[in-house]
Parts: C-alpha cells; structure tokens; sequence
C-alpha cells in the first residue's frame, strides 16, 4: 500500500533531475528475535560490519528530510532491538516525517510504547512472524495469537493505527480465512496480505513456499467473500506472487524514484535488496550525503529512466508501464541486471518463472526432501558473501547481452 | 454512493484522525499522510482542506475562498469536493 500512493514523477531519463525521495526505510538492524524463512533481508546479512550510530541515524534523517523525505520507516530485523529507537522516532517526529514503525511485536512492552507515544509515533505495522513452530502455534491459535492479541492491545490503547501484515505462502495461505478473522478480531484498520517474494531466505525456500494457482485462487475468492462480510470495519490487501503473472511489477515504482533505503551499516540502497547487483557500488551516508546519494551517485542512477534497457524492453509499448520491472529479480533468474524480469511472457527467461510455477502445481513433497532454511546468523555466517552472485546463471543471460 | 452529492453547508469539516494535513516544501504541495502512504493534494483541495479545522463551516469556508481568491460562486464546487473527502475518510463532520 505504500508505493501507488506517492504521486510519483514521470519516469526520470538522465537528463531530468528525480524527484525527492519520498520514502526513507531506515533498516537500523538486522538483529531479529525471529528465523523467518521468508525474510528479504540479505542472506550473508552476518558479514555486515556495524551499525550506524545513534548520531549517523539523527543526521541521516535530517539530511533526508531536508532532500524532501516525508514517510519514515524504521525496519530492520526487529527494530525494537535498537535501544534508541525512542530517540530516532522523536527527531523523526521533531523533522515533520510520518513515523512508521514496522515490527514483529517482539519487544513491544506497555513502557516502550508509551514511550514511542511520547516520542511521537504516528504508525505501527504489526506482521505475524513465522516460523515452523509458530505456524503449528499460530494454526493452532495458541501462543501467538496471545503475543499478538497482547500487542495489539497495547496498539490500540495508545490510539495508534494499525496495519496487520502476514506474508502468505503455501504453508499458510489455506488458512487465510483464520488469518484475516484473527486481524478483525484484533480490531486493525488495514490487513496486508502479501504473498511472499522470492528474494534472499524466500528465494532459498522458494519450492516449498510458492503456493499453487488453485491455492491462490481459493485464497482471492475466501478474501472477497470476508470483503463482503466485514465492509468499512477493515481493508484488505491481497498480493498476488508476481510469479503468476504475465507482466512484470513496476518495482519500488520505479528505480531512484521514490523509494531510498538505508541499511543497518549505512549502505544507502534503491530498494531493499539492491546491494546483490553486481558492478554497481552504492553510497554509505557515513560518506556521502543524502541529497548527493540520491541524485549523484552511480547507484542511484544507473538504471533510472529507460536509456539501460535492453531488448525485449527497449521497444516495448509497455515499457513506461511496468519499466521492465525487478532488477533483483532479473539478476537473480538471469545473471544479467538489465534483462528483462523473466515474470514477464516476453523475456527470453520466462521458462524459469513457468518451471518454478510447474513444480508448485505438482505440489510434490517437497517439505521432507528438502529442509526450510531458518534465517538465522549462524545459517547466515555459513553462506559466503552473495554480492554479484547470480543463483541461477544460464544461455539466456548471455544471449541478452 | 449519494454522500458525494450532499455536503450540507452547514456542517463543520475537519480533517479525520486517520489523516495528517501538511505543506510539503519539497513538493510544493499539500498533502495528506496515513500509515505508509501519502495524497499529494493539488492546489484547489489544498487550499479547502487547510480552512477545514472544525472551526469553520462550508459556507464560512465558501466565503473565506471566495474573498482570498477574489471570486464567486465556489460553493457547489466546494460541496462536491468535500462529499468525496468524506468518502475518502480524509474529513468528518
């Protein structure tokens, strides 16, 4: 819900300057109290050398605010692990930003979020975590349902609103009726239910997460009919797998364009991923300024616009549209950054989307051939730095060149 | 739905809590902040939005336009404009 919102500028070409940067994820940890299979957040994320200071992240905001920043994000991992967090959202708050706090609840005391309160936290995004135990858990209505119906109260005594978020997957999208029940229940005014994106942990898990189309389908009907049933009392979003799709996203709406991320050791990135292309370096704002990252810097331009396409892109009608879609992903399918997003029925690449879509279809038993892999540092020290490591490197990347 | 249509002139708009109303330098521009999202406003529903405090009605608001834009006649365009406010929550009253 974050991303069509924000009136974005016509797609940039190099010679027009971007508009502001109007969304700032500041990740301030990849700490986590949790092991979730899906997380986006890098999977060599133990290799990451410090945090940025409490000071770096008061100036990191300020700059951005002053490049014209206005929604603010704190993410992580859990965020909540970072003991200044009360003092980030205060400057936050001070500077004008729209203050989000994205958790897991995991942390979240009555103390810490009178404190946030009084910090001047406009928002708390609560996501269901996830791992095998706690899906039993939460299937069976048990101890999470208790941390987070705990959580949410908290939530709404303080007068917050509250968005649920529960990544959905084939594990847990048959029960999406249970899922958007339990967010009415808890009284949240807006339910995400995004479907996961194969990116990272969720991409080294992808055969076992990918649901199939009668699932997905199902899920889409179940979620209209509780639509119906529910009206004003919540609104509901449902994203479907881009997997599924003959076009691809227009990722981050758009390169450079809306959407600056800045890591916990200071890496200033278009997206949350970003930091897996190869031969492209990106800025720390322990060096460089945000005003300067954001319109200067080799990372943020490189594929601004559409003067980096290649074919089937550079000729499409479609191209201003979908703006040849994930980066990421194209690299990650393809080895090659500026191909096209195999997602789309046009790229010479699309068989790996269909194949990944025809084993999910078979729904062959995966789970006991092939072990989930659990986020976790330990996993994560045992993986060699991805950086500029394509996963699935074929003919087609070299053909597109 | 009919609300759109019928925005009384006596009613007394203000912008709901769901929503914050700011200037935006960088933008130029009004807008309206919600959880991870934001409405850039353009300069018309900037310019009504800012007067509805509470304090004022339609017609204060009618009035207060008219005389800072040296104009007539604003006040079906100003309705109809806050009927769609409420059905986007962005107002009450």
């Amino acid at each position: 819900m974050s991303a069509q919102h924000a009136s974005p500028a016509s797609p940039a070409s190099s010679l027009t300057p971007p508009g502001p940067p109007l969304w700032l994820l500041a990740e301030v940890t990849y700490r986590c109290p949790l092991h979730c299979v899906f997380c986006y957040n890098p999977v060599d994320f133990a290799h990451t050398p410090d945090e940025l200071s409490t000071d770096d992240w008061l100036r990191v905001l300020r700059e951005a605010r002053a490049a014209g920043s206005v929604q603010c994000g704190f993410s992580g991992g859990e965020p909540l692990l970072r003991d200044d967090l009360e003092v980030l959202v205060a400057e936050a708050h001070r500077l004008g930003f729209y203050t989000n706090l994205l958790t897991s609840g995991v942390g979240l005391t009555e103390a810490r979020a009178r404190a946030l309160k009084d910090a001047g936290l406009d928002h708390i995004q609560l996501s269901f975590q996830d791992s095998t135990r706690e899906l039993n858990d939460f299937l069976s209505h048990t101890r999470t349902f208790d941390l987070k119906q705990k959580v949410a109260a908290i939530i709404k005594d303080n007068g917050w609103p509250m968005v649920m978020n529960c990544v959905i997957h084939r594990l847990n999208i048959d029960y999406i009726d249970h899922i958007i029940d339990m967010a009415v229940e808890l009284d949240a005014e807006y339910l995400e239910l995004a479907n996961s994106q194969y990116y990272s942990w969720a991409l080294l898990n992808r055969d076992q997460l990918l649901p199939s189309r009668e699932q997905i389908e199902r899920a889409e009907r179940v979620t209209n009919e509780r639509r119906q049933r529910y009206g004003d009392r919540i609104r509901i979003f449902f994203v479907v797998p881009d997997y599924y799709e003959t076009r691809p996203k227009k990722c981050m709406n758009g390169w450079g364009n809306v959407f600056l991320t800045v890591t916990p050791d200071g890496t200033a990135l278009p997206c949350h991923t970003a930091r897996m292309l190869p031969g492209l370096s990106f800025p720390n704002v322990r060096d460089m300024d945000v005003r300067s990252i954001w319109s200067d810097s080799e990372g943020f331009n490189r594929y601004r616009g559409d003067s980096w396409m290649k074919e089937p892109c550079r000729t499409c009608p479609e191209k201003e549209k979908d703006l040849g879609g994930c980066r990421c992903q194209a690299f990650m399918l393809t080895g090659d950054p500026a191909a096209a997003d195999p997602v789309c029925d046009k790229s010479p690449s699309h068989h790996k989307v269909l194949e990944a879509v025809d084993r999910a279809q078979r729904g062959e038993p995966l789970l006991r051939e092939m072990p989930l892999v659990f986020r976790g540092p330990e996993e994560s020290r045992r993986r060699p730095k991805l950086h500029g490591e394509p996963i699935a490197q074929d003919q087609d990347a070299a053909q597109a060149r | 739905m009919t609300e759109a249509a019928v925005f009384s002139p006596d009613a007394y708009p203000r912008i709901s809590r769901k929503f914050r109303l700011q200037w935006e330098d960088a933008q130029q521009a009004w807008v309206l902040l919600y959880p991870e999202g934001m409405v850039k406003l353009n300069q018309s529903a900037g310019e009504i939005l800012q007067r509805c405090d509470g304090t004022r009605s339609t017609l204060d608001i009618v009035a207060d336009l008219e005389q800072a834009f040296a104009t007539t006649g604003l006040l079906a365009d100003v309705q109809a404009f806050l009927g769609m406010a409420r059905q986007q929550h962005w107002i009450e009253g």
